[in-house]
This record gives C-alpha cells, sequence and structure tokens, in this order.
C-alpha cells in the first residue's frame, strides 16, 4: 500500500474538497508521480492560483505557493528563473488557468520554460458556485448561463500546442493510473509541460440542466476517452464527442531560461 | 582616487542602484516614462548574473518578482500609472504575504492614459491606497538622479529589513532628467538582507507574534517548507478565519511599519530654522520650491523647505511639529490636491494650510510658488 502520508501536511486535514470532486484522485495520482521520480521535497515549489483545485497545495509537504486568481504561473516562472533547479508545478484550473490567466498560460508556453502545468478541467466555476467557464459546452446550463451558453469553448491542448508547449496531455480523473504516468512524464520533461485533466465538480456542474452523480460522471470519463494511438485509426465521425487521451505532444525545442543561461555566459565573456 | 562620474538619467539610475543594493531579477512591461529603467536593467542584469524578462502584461511582471523574491533574489519592477493600477492586487498580495520585493512608478498625467510622457504626482495616494484592504506600505520619492540611485539601495534595505513591498515614486522630470552621478561602491554602502530562520525546520512559524512583529523569511529550496497565502492565514501561514487571528494579524502587519516609523522616515529641512512659513513639497516640485524659496529669501521672507524624502508613512509628527513654528504652510504638488490633506490632517489647525496644485503635464514653476509665498507677506 502506498503510504501518502509522507507527502502529505496531514495537520492540515480534512481538505475543503466536497465529497465525490476529483481534485483528491488528481492529487494523489501528483504524489505517485513525484514518489516514483524520487524528487527531494525541498525542491519542489507547488504553486496554484484561487479555485477548488488550487487548494491542493496547502495540504501537500512541500515549498507551496497560492496566489492570486489566474496568476499562478508568472509567480512560478520568477521562482524558477533564479532557482532553476527546483522542480516547479502549477496547480490551476480552467477559470484560473485559461481565463483571468489565459494570457499567462499561452506565453509561458510560448517561452516554453520549464515548469509542469497540471489543469483542473471540470468546466465550471466551482468555488464560486458553479458559473460558466471558458471551456465549457455550447449550450450548456451554469448559474451564469441560465439559457444555455452561446460560447465557443477552448481547446487547452490545442491552445497548449500552438504556443509552443514541448509537451501537452489530456487524461481524465477515471484514468487515474495512467494519469500518474502522465504526470511523471510531464515532470521529467524540459519545458513547459502541461496535463489537461477532466475532472467532476458533483456539487456544481449542470452542463445538461441537472446534477450529475460523481459516479455518473466517472463512467461518462470512461465511456467518451479514446486513447490517442487508438484514435488515430478512427474517423471524424468515430471521434465525435470522443476525448482523446494520452500524450498529445512531446517535443524537443529550446527551454528559455536555458538559452537565458546561455546568453549571460555570452555577455560575460566579452 | 577620483570616483567615476556618470551623465545618467533618473531611470538609469534606479537601475543602477538597484544593482548595487543586489537585485538580480526585474520582471516588468515597457510603458513610457519607464521603459529606460527595463532596457538598462535587460542590458546590465545579464552583466552581472541577472535575469531580465519582459512579460506578457503588468499583473505577471508583478507576480514573477515576487515569485523570484520568495525564491531568494532581491528583485524588481518598473511601470507607470496604467501599469502600477494593474500591478495593486500582486502588491497586496506582497504586503499580506511579507514577501520583499520594490516597485518603481514614474508618475505620469492621468486619469487612464493621461498624459504618456508628461510629469505628475498624482499617483501618492494610490501608492498608499492602491490596493484593497488594510495594509503597510513604504513609499520612497527622490528629488534628483544621484537621490534616485542612493534612494534606490535604501528602498531595499527597508524591504528585506521589513519584509514589505516599498513604492518608489519617481516623476516623468526625475525619470527622464540627465545629471552627473556617482554608482556606489555596493562594498561602501550598507546592504541589508532579509533575515533568514535559525531555527529547525519544524519549529519554523513565517507568521508568528512575536515581540519585533517581525519574522525571518525562509526562501524556498532551502530546507524549510511552509505554506504562502494571499488568504488571512495564522502563525504557520495556513489559511484560518478564526476572528482573533485575523484581527491580531492584521493589526501585527500595520504595526510591523508603524512602530519602526522613525526608521523608515527620512526627510530633509532647508532653511527652516527662523522660518515662519514653509513649504511642503517632494520630487521635482521639491526642486522649483527650491527656487521659489531663495527668490523669496531676497525680498526677506522667511521661508523653508520641508521635503519628505518618504511619504508613506507619512511623517505626521514632524509635521505637526513645523505647524506649531511656522504660520502659512504652502503645500506644493503635481496633482490637484493629494498630500494637502495629510498635512492638513497633521497640522491640526496649528497653521494655515495652502495649497499650490497643477495637473496640466507641466512642472510647476518656481513663479507659481513664490506667488504662494508673497500672498503670506
Amino acid at each position: 500500500m502506498f503510504d501518502y502520508k509522507k507527502y502529505l501536511r496531514t495537520e492540515k486535514l480534512p481538505h475543503i474538497w466536497c465529497p465525490g470532486c476529483g481534485d483528491g484522485i488528481i492529487m494523489k495520482a501528483m504524489i505517485r508521480a513525484i514518489d516514483k521520480l524520487g524528487l527531494k521535497k525541498d525542491k519542489i515549489a507547488m504553486v496554484s492560483g484561487i479555485g477548488c483545485s488550487s487548494r491542493t497545495p496547502g495540504y501537500i509537504d512541500v515549498n507551496t505557493l497560492h496566489t492570486t486568481h489566474g496568476r499562478p504561473i508568472p509567480f512560478a516562472v520568477g521562482i524558477k528563473a533564479v532557482k532553476p533547479e527546483m522542480n516547479v508545478i502549477v496547480v490551476t484550473g480552467d477559470g484560473d488557468g485559461v481565463a483571468i490567466g489565459g494570457n499567462h498560460f499561452i506565453h509561458t508556453a510560448r517561452r516554453n520554460i520549464d515548469i509542469t502545468v497540471l489543469l483542473y478541467n471540470n468546466w465550471t466555476y466551482g468555488m464560486t458556485g458553479g458559473q460558466a467557464s471558458p471551456t465549457m459546452h455550447i449550450g450548456d446550463f451554469a448559474t451564469t448561463t441560465p439559457y444555455g451558453s452561446i460560447d465557443q469553448p477552448f481547446d487547452i491542448c490545442r491552445l497548449a500546442e500552438a504556443s509552443g508547449a514541448s509537451f501537452v496531455a489530456r487524461c481524465t480523473t477515471f484514468h487515474a493510473v495512467l494519469l500518474t504516468n502522465l504526470i511523471e512524464k510531464a515532470l521529467r520533461k524540459k519545458g513547459f509541460s502541461l496535463v489537461e485533466i477532466y475532472t467532476q465538480c458533483p456539487t456544481y456542474y449542470r452542463g445538461a440542466g441537472k446534477r450529475v452523480s460523481a459516479v455518473e460522471m466517472l463512467q461518462g470519463f470512461k465511456e467518451s476517452s479514446v486513447m490517442v494511438d487508438a484514435a488515430k485509426k478512427m474517423s471524424p465521425e468515430e471521434l465525435k464527442d470522443k476525448t482523446i487521451i494520452g500524450v498529445l505532444v512531446d517535443r524537443d525545442l529550446p527551454e528559455y531560461l536555458d538559452e537565458y543561461k546561455k546568453l549571460i555566459e555570452r555577455v560575460r565573456k566579452k | 582616487m577620483v570616483k567615476k562620474r556618470y551623465l545618467l538619467s533618473g531611470n538609469d539610475a534606479c537601475a543602477e542602484g538597484a544593482i548595487a543594493a543586489g537585485a538580480r531579477f526585474f520582471a516588468g512591461y515597457p510603458i513610457t516614462p519607464s521603459s529606460e529603467i527595463a532596457e538598462r536593467f535587460s542590458l546590465r542584469l545579464p552583466q552581472v548574473g541577472g535575469i531580465f524578462m519582459q512579460m506578457e502584461d503588468e499583473i505577471a511582471s508583478m507576480a514573477a518578482i515576487i515569485g523570484a523574491s520568495i525564491a531568494g533574489t532581491k528583485s524588481i519592477t518598473a511601470t507607470s500609472g496604467p501599469g502600477f493600477s494593474l500591478k495593486q492586487e500582486n502588491i497586496g498580495f506582497a504586503c499580506l504575504t511579507e514577501i520583499p520585493c520594490v516597485v518603481i512608478n514614474c508618475m505620469r498625467g492621468g486619469p487612464s492614459t493621461g498624459l504618456p510622457t508628461l510629469p505628475s504626482q498624482a499617483d501618492v495616494m494610490q501608492a498608499k491606497w492602491g490596493t484593497h484592504g488594510d495594509h503597510p506600505t513604504i513609499a520612497l520619492v527622490p528629488c534628483s538622479v544621484q537621490e534616485s540611485c542612493d534612494l534606490m539601495i535604501r528602498a531595499f534595505n527597508l524591504s528585506e529589513k521589513y519584509r514589505n513591498p516599498v513604492m518608489f515614486l519617481l516623476d516623468e522630470v526625475i525619470a527622464h532628467m540627465r545629471e552627473p552621478i556617482t554608482i556606489p561602491d555596493p562594498d561602501s554602502v550598507e546592504i541589508i538582507n532579509r533575515e533568514k530562520p535559525t531555527c529547525s525546520p519544524e519549529k519554523y512559524l513565517p507568521y508568528d507574534f512575536t515581540e519585533t512583529d517581525m519574522n525571518p523569511m525562509a526562501n524556498f529550496g532551502e530546507g524549510y517548507r511552509y505554506h504562502i497565502t494571499g488568504l488571512n492565514h495564522d502563525q504557520t501561514g495556513f489559511p484560518t478565519d478564526d476572528p482573533e487571528l485575523v484581527e491580531k494579524d492584521e493589526e501585527r502587519l500595520l504595526r510591523k511599519i508603524s512602530r519602526n516609523r522613525d526608521d523608515i522616515i527620512s526627510y530633509e529641512e532647508k532653511w527652516l530654522e527662523d522660518a515662519n512659513v514653509a513649504v511642503f513639497a517632494y520630487g521635482t516640485t521639491a526642486r522649483t520650491a527650491k527656487d521659489a524659496i531663495i527668490e523669496a529669501r531676497k525680498s526677506g521672507v522667511k521661508v523653508g523647505l520641508f521635503r519628505p524624502i518618504t511619504l508613506w508613512p507619512f511623517p505626521d509628527r514632524e509635521v505637526e511639529k513645523l505647524a506649531e513654528q511656522v504660520d502659512v504652510m504652502i503645500v506644493a504638488e503635481m496633482n490637484l490636491g493629494q498630500m494637502v490633506f495629510e498635512v492638513e490632517r497633521c497640522c491640526r489647525g496649528k497653521t494655515k494650510v495652502r495649497g499650490v496644485f497643477q495637473a496640466s503635464g507641466e512642472p510647476i514653476a518656481p513663479r507659481k510658488i513664490l506667488d504662494a509665498i508673497l500672498e503670506k507677506k
């Protein structure tokens, strides 16, 4: 049996999450990935913004920073810039990460700064009571879309890929083992690494207009997900309404802080 | 040995002062009239092994310097009016979480886009109250290029000592004016670095209630694993809404600065010994006030200058004492009347307070201040 206590601030438990929330599943997957890689707790900085998922760092026994809404990525950039030997992990949500924090997300991916972003996507603002999110689907209901959403949703993985990230993966809370594996790969990869994780908010998510239980949502993740290799053999019609999970992008690109180090060497040689 | 002299702008001098103070991380976003500060850092920081980052926006710049400071590097950003507004939320974060950093604001005309390349002193209240909630503020205002450099070292020292962001208020005139200066040798000036914890990591309380109201600061990655949050927190740094703890910590934060006001407050007094008229002026306006005072003294008016170098915390006792001496206090500032309210509050009716205000985008001419002085006579 895996001992999570080694990585938890047990005195800070119980956590604030609702029964059925997916955030605990992701936290455990992250801890297993950290343990698998043998990362030193002193050398991990975990940074979050505002929202339910952003409460994660408080429970984990590493260097933890709970910042302002939408801004965890630039805070993380500051840490990484001056202590590049640290493993810097950002925990964020769909609202925090790509609504209010969208500008930081794309530009940090563009510079390909070596941080790992775990973006919990539950298509809603859980902490503030179930308002519309930039990832929710057209027609979805939320407390601020009483007549159904008319917004085009973001595809977060495509956004990261187009912006220049080295590593992009998608997973769901149903696929906990795969999730551990993907977080491990993301942590290992040099450059900006994103893992988007579909997660359930049984308390506030009302996509089709009514509450969905955690079990039903996990069942939905299981049925709608297709591994990236299998998806390659499927037609666009077959892939309609499916979620492609696995490693979507894995490429070697120059990393900003490496390049900056070279710049310093070049300048100081003169 | 003759010290090397440089002909620099106030903006350049700020950057040189910061580097002398040990700053090794700058994050910023271009904005007039502060852009030359970023340009200077982009040139100079790699030479000393530091990092300059042009961020995607002002908000990210403020966030990044707080992050870098948490990781142990003295950090700074620079902006002007509109950018200063954007930075306010994260400035509040640094106040509550007690992270040292320095924020330069080259004041230009406003509100909104205002007058991008023209001077103003209209952000002095924003420097105090720009971010929401009760919070401690330190704000410094230089009046020459040399002082921009020297005072910057003091800004970092105060920031590190009191674990508080320091606002550094230039105006466009000082920012772009060139004067010959000497850049201090870091070995010859006092440099204060944050106090680090010496206790075992298990016993470390980053936000304890102590006799001094202050706590040592552990940098990330150095063995003290703790939690930093923008939520009100207990002594461990973990969120709390316990009314007693919250109130006690909010009071501690303010007291941390107020009880050390004598150490933080600095000011210049000139020609005040025999004065029955005082001019209260800061930054560029203090320079024109000096000209006006010299002229007025030629016609026999006993007038002197009180120039605050620390605007926040406000030199309240000093102003009150001066109010007991003079018959009239003239407050000259490049806005429509901001610090004048503080002066009036501190004078407690003990003297007449007269304002010389201007928000036209031009520095106040000595003549205008002279007229105000002579009106007394």
